[in-house]
């Protein structure tokens, strides 16, 4: 299982994604690795992803990869990343 | 909150109650104070610039709040932040966020050697009432003991 937290430049909404991301994982009891990236780096090296993070106006720019995108409204919002990311691993 | 945040906030990197008429002036003082407390040159201000025109308003992170930034690398001198409160508030085009009242301008030397920072200065704005409080601070003294 791979997962990315994609932002534009990889430095800023994508680490709280990882973050919340990890933290979710563990309590969903969930083993799988979470990188963050920029929008150019998940463009080109993101097509071996299960799932791709990001924000509302990031995803038009990232439905070409394969992975099921998630959208996420609010990076700091742990709640709201834990459930889309279940909902997303089918739990 | 911990004291990575008031290291980060560097000598001359929070403007309080400042006048912007839009994103760019708001940008354009963020960056300014990013150059002031020596984490950046005046170039990375013209990045930040140049992604937002690029990528929009993703930059409008949380309610209220703007993280300005553009990516590490020859224009950064250290990582770092700067924080700028907004006498008016001013629409970035975010449709969830709008108005932006407060900008946090993000310097940042690499990809992965903030994550600290960023998970204490999410802990930090993410509650509504340090937020008001940094809206209604006229005094850096006062920030910085909210700062820890």
């Amino acid at each position: 299982m791979k997962i990315i937290a994609v932002c534009g430049m990889g430095i800023g909404s994508s680490i709280s994604l990882k973050m919340n991301a990890e933290k979710a994982l563990e309590s969903l009891g969930i083993k799988a690795e979470v990188q963050a990236l920029d929008l150019r780096k998940a463009q080109k090296e993101g097509h071996t992803a299960d799932i791709i993070m990001t924000t509302i106006d990031l995803i038009p720019m990232l439905k070409d990869l394969p992975g099921k995108l998630v959208e996420i409204e609010y990076v700091w919002d742990l709640s709201e990343i834990r459930q889309k990311l279940a909902s997303a691993l089918g739990q | 909150m911990s004291n990575i945040l008031n290291a980060a906030f560097g000598e001359g990197s929070i403007l309080l109650n400042q006048d912007a008429a839009n994103w760019e002036e708001c940008f354009i003082i963020a960056g300014s104070a990013l150059v002031q407390s020596n984490r950046t040159s005046t170039e990375y201000t013209t990045q930040m610039i140049e992604v937002f025109k690029e990528l929009g308003p993703y930059m409008v992170i949380a309610p209220n709040i703007a993280l300005a930034h553009a990516s590490p690398g020859a224009s950064v001198k250290s990582t770092g932040l700067s924080l700028v409160t907004l006498r008016n508030p001013v629409e970035f085009g975010s449709k969830r966020f709008d108005p932006v009242k407060i900008v946090v301008g993000l310097a940042a030397v690499d990809h992965d050697g903030h994550i600290d920072l960023m998970a204490a200065l999410s802990e930090l704005l993410m509650d509504v009432i340090n937020v008001n409080f940094l809206l209604q601070a006229d005094k850096e003294s006062d920030v910085r003991a909210l700062l820890g």
